[in-house]
């Protein structure tokens, strides 16, 4: 087979075994190089979007307001604000003699049409190019309306996704700290990094008040303006996700001493183990681990036989992966083991040095680890090591089935809800569904 | 200027929210993928041809790999030269492709790099590093800040005529020996329609003996069968060398009213340079407008209507009678591209519908005429015709317009499903539902489809809504 890896990057590509573990990472994508990355202000939109009760405005052309409207699956209790795509759609006169009247107007516009409890305003590539001070108009349309009107610096060329999210976390940050604390229970918790997607949040919800700890606030799925300005009140920050909201966290702590931990809810030992360390946090009260244990071992009791079942049919057959974050890469190659599947292949976009390090030390000999890798490179090491089942997100699916394998999505558009434990339930049912499909044995690549 | 509508307090109504349109990049990068072994390349920031990338593979589900020159702060301030040759070199050395298009995003547009000087330094000295530096590359220019991605996708056409067919190589003189005897080359550019559509005018084309070259043709490249091994850019489109040929053609046919109204078309290109006469008119959606269609290939080519396709008339009109009653006044509402829009309310005004709204998020200025010249004495009251309409517009207007159905693509679904009424899928994006890439719209045949559907949406309501619940319509 040719190798399709381009000059430049065979340092972001690791085979584990062969050589000393090195990988390089944290990079700008290569030119020409077809990254399956985003920008700036997709990382930015990731994280600030689910928050439902606040207005989202992209200024900008209409581009990128639109190919991000209601395109990713994080579900409301309430109001659906972020389920609307607003854009300032500048045009060329508004190029040339700047947007910020338009923009305040936008604002001004939708406020009163919507009244959300707060605005969001991206930039985008171009409005860092015109140079429209954001800033000010915010402050001017706060003063105004009276509700936090919020920039986000997210021009698309300033960085790469990870950017997207300093700077989306940056934004929130405005608001911590404004709301009222005073009925806050010692024994309480922010959920960072969960998107809500498929509800997954509401399950993870009700694993923490089954032991009796309080959620103060959903940053962001099912996120709400008001929560999110208190959250500094709550006694701890669990941290879902490598990158998304851990700036936030970090900010936190260091200005209002919320300390944080670092959790995954994929998978059964992550999920319990994430229940755990938050009860070992509130040590104080021993009742907390208590009701975690039974939590976990009631939830078990149930998951168990139903996972030996899918296990029968899944032993043996082998999983590629690659998604945006590597920490929830970690728990897959977890929850991939439970099923009785070898994972050989592991790559995420937007890996640090150490999550690959962790990934390398987990993996069994000969995987592949990749960083920031592009349709050509995946699909060859697909067709190498004969893979079953690839788990990606939209842009790695067409990959999959036209080399005729199985796919579930592990991305922001996914319909199912696969945190927790009745999450791994459906995983495990979802790759059995797909893996086990007769279709792949009329495909080519078996039969020639 | 959009939106001089006030709001009742006052404040000038001017953002737009839930856009009817795209940007001009995205049309862009389809309409490259319909030329054979071409590598859609945005000159612009890494988040552009992803987005893009993501955004087609949910209509289309299939690869598409859209190449960028990632361009970071640094390039925004210095300009992006730099990167656009390095990635030309990179990709090109990847996926060796048979031509690049450059399609230029809004960052490239203002900080104002000119590609057509960079893509000539480039060019002297590619050598060393390009692996292959004669290959052809074609550039438009689509600042997203203007139009819709419709304007992109006709940018490709018309450079791609002018860039390659018109000037790039001269025309070999034995260039008749390439085409098959007893067969007339014809040039078809029928604008975006689904891949179904175009592989449907290849077949009718055929049965009058006309051999066309479509461009852009992208029914193989972006509907394209499992593989056993991944294809780098998957096969089919429109070969270059055919497009070379585009000028000994016997004629040109290009489809849309509203893009024959602004002018400045391929067509026209081929006619004013090459001296390709030049049938323009709308896209072939029922009985009239596919008429014009079939009529002008009769012409061109000299021979009747094929028997099946007369068949095929007929038994559209024979569902036309069979189906008349549930459709005879019905409301409806279009929306979409501004050509595709036109198309549909032919149709729909020839089986007795009423359109209430005709709606695009595209700003021409040429719907409302293109409008009428397809209703034209089938209709008893003018629709209204909106441009540069967004899906809040539309959902203003609805809730007086009291549609029975809407028909465009899926954005249209939220809005459908909180009316409780039906959305007939047609256009881009579909990507609640499966096989929107391939639904069939356009000649007798996707007219029947059309039918169908639309026939069958308003009586499954009438069941639906029934205390009865009828089991024999
Ligand atoms: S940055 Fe410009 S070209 Fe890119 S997606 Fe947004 S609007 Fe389109």
């Amino acid at each position: 087979m040719e190798p399709t890896v381009l000059k430049g990057r065979e340092t972001q590509i690791y085979r584990k075994g062969k050589e000393p573990f090195a990988i390089e990472c944290n990079k700008q994508s290569l030119a020409g190089a077809v990254s399956q990355r985003a920008c700036v202000f997709c990382g930015s939109r990731v994280v600030l979007y689910p928050i439902a009760d606040a207005l989202h405005l992209v200024h900008g052309p209409v581009g990128c307001a639109v190919y991000t409207w209601d395109i990713r699956g994080a579900l409301s209790s309430g109001p659906e604000l972020h389920r609307l795509s607003f854009s300032t759609d500048l045009q060329e006169r508004d190029v040339i003699f700047g947007g910020e009247e338009k923009l305040k107007n936008a604002l001004l516009e939708l406020i009163e049409r919507y009244e959300p409890k707060a605005a969001f305003v991206y930039s985008t590539c171009i409005v860092g190019i015109i140079g429209d001070n954001l800033e000010a108009i915010c402050n001017q349309v706060t003063e105004v309306t009276g509700i936090p009107v919020i920039p986000v610096q997210s021009e698309g060329f300033k960085g790469n996704k990870r950017a997207g999210y300093n700077a989306a976390c940056k934004a929130m940050f405005r608001l911590v700290g404004t709301g009222n604390t005073s009925d806050i229970s010692p024994h309480s918790i922010n959920i960072l990094g969960d998107f809500n997607l498929a509800g997954e949040i509401w399950i993870i919800r009700q694993y923490f008040e089954k032991m009796g700890v309080q959620v103060v606030a959903n940053i962001t799925g099912d996120g709400r303006v008001a929560d999110i300005s208190r959250s500094h009140g709550a006694a701890l920050n669990v941290v879902q996700c490598s990158g998304a909201t851990l700036d936030l966290a970090k900010m936190m702590q260091d200005t209002y001493g919320v300390p944080f931990e670092r959790v995954s809810y994929f998978g059964v030992e992550d999920m319990a183990e994430a229940l755990y360390k938050i009860a070992r946090f509130f040590k104080d009260d021993p009742e907390i681990l208590k009701r975690a244990q039974l939590l976990v071992r009631e939830e078990l009791s149930v998951l168990y036989p139903k996972l030996l079942e899918y296990r029968k049919d899944l032993e043996g057959k082998k999983a590629a992966i690659y998604v945006g974050g590597s920490f929830k890469a970690f728990s897959l190659v977890k929850a991939f083991r439970l099923l009785g599947m070898d994972v050989v292949m592991v790559g995420s976009q937007t890996g640090t040095k150490e999550d690959y390090e962790e990934l390398q030390e987990i993996t069994d000999e000969g995987t592949i680890i990749v960083d920031d890798s592009n349709p050509l490179e995946l699909s060859s090491f697909l067709q190498e090591k004969d893979v079953d089942i690839f788990v990606g997100g939209v842009k790695e699916r067409p990959i999959a089935y036209k080399l005729g394998l199985g796919f579930c999505d592990h991305n922001h558009e996914r319909k199912e809800a696969l945190e927790g434990f009745e999450g791994m339930l459906n995983f495990a049912r979802e790759v059995h569904s797909t893996v086990m499909s007769p279709v792949w044995q009329f495909m080519p690549r078996r039969t020639g | 200027m959009k939106h001089t509508a006030k709001l009742k307090t006052g404040h000038p109504y001017i953002s737009t929210t839930n856009a009817c349109k795209l940007c001009k990049p995205l049309g862009a990068c389809i309409a490259f993928r319909g030329i054979e072994g071409t590598m859609p390349f945005l000159h612009g920031s890494q988040g552009c041809a992803t987005y893009m990338r993501r955004y087609i593979i949910s209509h289309f589900r299939e690869p598409i790999d859209i190449a960028s020159s990632s361009l970071s702060e640094k390039h925004a301030v210095y300009g992006g030269g730099s990167n656009l040759k390095l990635g030309l070199n990179n990709s090109i050395g990847k996926y060796a492709p048979n031509a690049v298009g450059v399609a230029t995003t809004c960052l490239t547009e203002t900080i104002g790099d000119d590609v057509s000087m960079l893509l000539r330094e480039w060019r002297v000295d590619a050598d060393a590093e390009c692996p292959n530096p004669e290959i052809p590359v074609v550039n438009v220019s689509t600042a997203s800040y203007s139009g819709t991605h419709m304007e992109g996708f006709h940018a490709v056409v018309r450079e791609t005529i002018a860039q390659v067919a018109l000037t790039d190589v001269p025309i070999p003189e034995s260039a008749d020996e390439d085409i098959k005897i007893g067969t007339k080359p014809l040039n078809l550019m029928p604008g975006f329609v689904s891949t179904a559509d175009l592989r449907h005018l290849r077949d009718i084309c055929e049965d009058f003996g006309l051999e066309p070259t479509i461009l852009p043709d992208y029914s193989d490249t972006l509907d394209a069968p499992v593989m056993a091994e991944y294809e780098k850019l998957t096969s089919g489109g429109t070969s270059l060398q055919s497009i070379r040929h585009m000028p000994q053609a016997i004629a040109s046919i290009e489809f849309g009213r509203v893009l024959s109204a602004c002018g400045d078309t391929g067509g026209e290109l081929l006619q004013e340079k090459a001296d390709v006469p030049l049938y323009a008119m709308g896209m072939p959606i029922g009985v009239r407008e596919s008429d014009r269609f079939f009529n002008t290939l009769s012409r061109v080519s000299h021979r009747p209507i094929p028997r099946r396709h007369d068949l095929e008339r007929g038994r559209l009109l024979d569902a036309y009678a069979d189906g008349h009653k549930y459709l005879f006044g019905k409301r409806a509402i279009v929306y979409g591209e501004e050509d595709l829009v036109v198309g549909l309310t032919a149709f729909l005004s020839e089986i007795g519908v009423q359109p209430v709204l005709c709606a695009s998020g595209g700003s021409s200025g040429y719907l409302k005429d293109a409008i009428a010249a397809v209703t034209d004495g089938l209709l008893r009251e003018a629709p209204q015709v909106r441009d540069d309409v967004d899906f809040f517009d539309i959902a203003q207007d609805a809730l007086t317009l009291k549609p029975d159905f809407l028909i465009g693509n899926s954005k249209g679904y939220s809005f459908a499903r909180e009316q409780g009424i039906p959305l007939i899928r047609v256009g881009f994006p579909i990507h609640d539902r499966m096989g929107g890439q391939r639904i069939l719209h356009l000649g007798y045949r996707g007219s029947q489809n059309l039918f169908d559907l639309t026939v069958n949406a308003i009586i499954a309501k009438k069941q639906r809504d029934s205390p009865v619940g009828y089991g024999y319509i």
